[in-house]
């Protein structure tokens, strides 16, 4: 079960969090808490990441998503952070995925056959990657240039490259789907920082109220986005 | 203390169920409701702004069927070995109570008469041969008239709006003109059109189509159905498909019908009660009742019953009546038996049109039974004889509220690139200024497409998996390939300054990891031949008579009109002949 929350404004979530953090303890979220009222003073802390694999999370999201003239990249936008705290969701432990084995491989379109949940995909997969970087280029993929780490990111992408256990298109997938939800979910959860994603693609966030724009002819909407805590750019 | 007999028991709290539930409650029946998922109620699984959060609603799932506990295993052909459908993806099957019911998007269709007959009409227009080989092409053994009142009942009900062709022979508006004659009016009046509706409408009818707007369990206006359940005006928030809706405005067995049915004494509802099978008497031919377990607290319970009805969604019906042992399963190499025969889905393809920079598609608004759609390629609306395939596809811009996940993980593949700048450049130009055309088809019955039991996977239950065989055939390729090329000229017509017209290609294979819809059907369908079907036109199983099985099982091909408007009028249908016959003297409705 996700929790929900009762307070939804970020703020005051976070300090009703500080007062009462025993629902979040309840569902195993103490860690997620600490971290969200720490931000305020300090840079995140990752809590399932280490050191290395967090500063690959960085390099490897803005490559993806990268900072240009359309606006903010993923590193801006905290989406290393959000990819964070994902990790300690019921989500990262595969809880609505069917787990079951035996685990046997087969057509691509019959889909994922793996027995890894997100959280083992990351570990080994960005272990994997670092390993094929220091292999192919002698450094470790954040120390690498940006073209270098396009040509890795292709080659993953292309299913050339198997990361041990783990065939590279199936981690660069994971990593492409995280990057891109931490760059438009609701910032409530660590990415889309100041709406940044929401502000570039013209989506207006929680107003969910077009009754009045239903057809205006094609002009663009004219309302900047919310969020669910409200906050608004 | 627990009840241990009732009369009646209903699996499954989706429409099907919740249809049935009221029904037999209303003809004096005690029921009870047996939901394997949680309870749910709009007013907390729909609070707002909670509910407008798309990382926890479509893309992390929160509604849908929690596939650690059960799933499916698919395969494309007999020869291959099945594998677990491990993440939810091509099809997003509901659980808790309300079902899908609770988070579908609303769109309310009738039937097309002739689809009710396709084999009799293909014959006679086309003759038996046009029909190809190891296709098993069946009538419903229903005709339109008789599900007429159906249909009306339903869409009082579900506060359906819409705009109607003709009522009582008369022509009244500007609705559906392959629409057949009604008995009245919908009830509410269309949804507006969005933009990218309007100019759909536009074009589609500078090139000689019929455009009509989408009947949506939408409420245009407040309104208060036939039960007393009341609506709210829809505002396009966009947020239908995959979540629960905020205002009230989209129909829902937990908006409109359980709110009254909880207050009948005669009603039970047990959520968190996974039914395990139906039991059966020694002869085969009569259910005692099912067996169900307690989810929270693993506790197995018995109850018995006289009758028992089956609405726990396509799929899960044709699992329980395997693993029960209703009825004789389907031997595709043999071609006899019905469990599990003449499984089927849907043809979707969605093509993409860019506007110019000028035109913002504002693709965030929208609700999810709104938009304009033709019917002059779906069903038998068009000659096939020159094209040579059954089948057709109503085609729509359905503008349902697209969110920016969804959007970014979608945008580019197909040679554009996937990440990076360009990709940015190419993702936000394409969620500012695009709109969708779907192509949304029939798919026919095919010998060698069936449902069987799996024999390597379990669920946590212990139970074998329901095994699906399916994968796109020449016929419907070819369909689809044929109405995707219709969409060209609209497209142009629509001032597009670029298009990306996507169909299903020659022997291209069902694939699980896309979603397409959750449109499945058959497996246990209505006929009027006990060896080619397993239930009869009253959806009554033709083996165990007390058991009636309700739902898109029912369907013996694939309709190109989304199914839960037609699962509905057969669930008021099959109450009305219980109601009316059945429960004066119980047995089969229909001599085998
Ligand atoms: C995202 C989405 C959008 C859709 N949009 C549309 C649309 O616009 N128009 C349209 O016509 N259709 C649409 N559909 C399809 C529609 O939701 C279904 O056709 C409809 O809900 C089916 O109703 P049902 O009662 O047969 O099954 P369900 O709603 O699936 O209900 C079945 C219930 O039975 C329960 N159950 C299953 N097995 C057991 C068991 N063993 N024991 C106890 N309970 C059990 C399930 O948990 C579930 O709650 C959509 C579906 C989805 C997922
Ligand atoms: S679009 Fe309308 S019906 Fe759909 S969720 Fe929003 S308000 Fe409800």
């Amino acid at each position: 079960m996700e929790p929900t929350l009762n307070r939804p404004l970020r703020r005051s979530f976070v300090k009703g969090l500080l007062g009462t953090t025993s629902f979040w303890m309840a569902s195993g979220h103490a860690s997620w808490a600490a971290a969200l009222a720490a931000e305020a003073t300090q840079p995140y802390q990752p809590v399932f990441f280490n050191g290395t694999e967090y500063r690959f999370l960085e390099a490897a999201s803005e490559r993806l998503f990268p900072a240009d003239h359309n606006g903010p990249g993923a590193k801006a936008l905290g989406v290393a952070e959000f990819i964070d705290r994902q990790m300690q969701t019921p989500y990262a432990h595969g809880e609505n995925w069917y787990m079951s084995g035996p685990f046997q491989q087969g057509p691509a379109n019959l889909g994922y056959q793996l027995p890894f949940v997100p959280r083992d995909l990351y570990r080994k997969g960005i272990a994997g990657v670092e390993h094929y970087a220091r292999q192919h280029y002698g450094k470790g993929f954040s120390d690498l240039s940006a073209p270098h780490q396009d040509e890795i990111l292709t080659a993953l992408e292309g299913g050339s490259v198997q990361l041990d256990e783990i065939p590279g298109r199936v981690f660069f997938e994971q990593l492409r789907t995280n990057t891109l939800e931490g760059t438009f979910a609701d910032p409530l959860y660590g990415g889309n920082r100041g709406l940044g994603g929401w502000i570039m693609l013209g989506f207006p966030g929680a107003r969910a109220d077009f009754m009045d724009w239903v057809n205006q002819e094609g002009a663009p909407y004219p309302i900047g986005p919310v969020s669910i805590s409200g906050e608004t750019a | 203390m627990a009840k241990t007999h009732v009369d009646a028991i209903v699996v499954g709290a989706g429409w099907a169920g919740s249809i049935m539930a009221k029904e037999l409650t209303e003809a004096g029946l005690s029921v009870v409701m047996l939901e394997r998922g949680s309870e749910r109620t709009t007013p907390v699984e729909g609070a707002y702004p909670e509910s407008i959060d798309e990382l926890r609603g479509a893309v992390r799932k929160r509604l849908f069927q929690n596939l650690s506990q059960s799933t499916v295993t698919i395969r494309n052909t007999m020869d291959q070995t099945a594998l677990p459908y491990r993440q939810l993806a091509a099809f997003l099957p509901g659980e808790g109570v309300g079902g899908a019911g609770l988070h579908w998007s609303g769109v309310h269709f009738r039937v097309a008469p002739e689809d009710l007959r396709l084999r009799s009409s293909v014959i006679e227009r086309y003759g038996e041969k046009f029909i190809p080989e190891g296709m098993n092409l069946q009538d419903y053994g229903v005709t339109y008239e008789e599900l007429e009142p159906f249909f009306d009942k339903a869409e009082k009900v579900f506060g359906t709006s819409g705009e109607a062709y003709k009522v009582q022979g008369k022509i009244v508006g500007n609705g559906n003109v392959f629409s057949p004659d009604r008995s009245d009016n919908f009830p509410l009046p269309a949804m507006k059109d969005t933009f990218s509706a309007s100019i759909f409408r536009d074009a589609a009818s500078n090139a000689g189509y019929h455009p009509y707007a989408l009947p949506a369990a939408n409420a245009s206006r407040q309104y208060t159905n036939t039960y007393g359940c009341q609506m709210g005006p829809c505002n396009f928030c966009g947020y239908c498909s995959g979540y629960d809706c905020y205002l009230d405005s989209k129909a829902s067995p937990n908006v409109n019908i359980l709110p009254v049915l909880r207050q009948d004494p005669g009603f039970t509802l047990i959520p968190n009660a996974h039914v395990l099978r139906v039991n059966l008497d020694s002869t085969k031919t009569k259910a005692t009742g099912v067996t169900y377990l307690d989810t929270k607290t693993r506790k197995e319970t018995s109850l018995s019953a006289d009758l028992v009805i089956l609405g726990a969604f396509q799929f899960n019906n044709i699992h329980l009546m395997l693993v029960s042992g209703i009825g004789k399963p389907y031997d595709p190499l043999s071609n006899t038996g019905t469990i599990g025969r003449n499984f089927v889905y849907q043809t979707i393809t969605s093509s993409r049109v860019w506007l110019p920079s000028s035109s913002y598609t504002n693709q965030f608004v929208g609700a999810g039974g709104a938009g304009v759609a033709i019917d002059d390629f779906n069903s038998m609306n068009f000659d096939h004889g020159p094209l040579g395939f059954v089948g057709g596809s109503p085609v729509w811009v359905n503008q349902a509220g697209t969110k920016p996940i969804a959007a970014a993980t979608g945008a580019g593949g197909g040679g554009t690139p996937r990440w990076g700048s360009a990709y940015k450049d190419a993702l936000i130009n394409t969620y500012k200024h695009s709109l969708g055309i779907d192509a949304h088809g029939s798919n026919m019955a095919y010998r060698d497409v069936y449902l069987d039991l799996d024999p390597t996977w379990k669920d946590v239950y212990g139970q074998p998996l329901l095994r699906m065989t399916f994968t796109w055939k020449d016929n419907d390729i070819r369909m689809n390939q044929y109405v995707v090329s219709r969409i060209e000229p609209v497209a142009r017509a629509m001032g597009a300054t670029k298009m990306n017209l996507v169909h299903l290609d020659a022997g291209q294979p069902f694939d699980t990891r896309n979603y397409q819809t959750t449109h499945l059907g058959g497996g246990a369908i209505m006929g009027e031949n006990p060896q080619t079907s397993a239930l009869n036109r009253y959806l009554q199983s033709w083996d165990v008579s007390n058991v009636f099985v309700i739902g898109s099982n029912a369907f013996p091909q694939g309709m190109g009109y989304n199914p839960t408007g037609m699962v509905a009028a057969l669930a008021y249908w099959a109450a009305h002949h219980i109601r009316t016959t059945y429960l004066k003297s119980p047995g089969p409705l229909v001599k085998a």
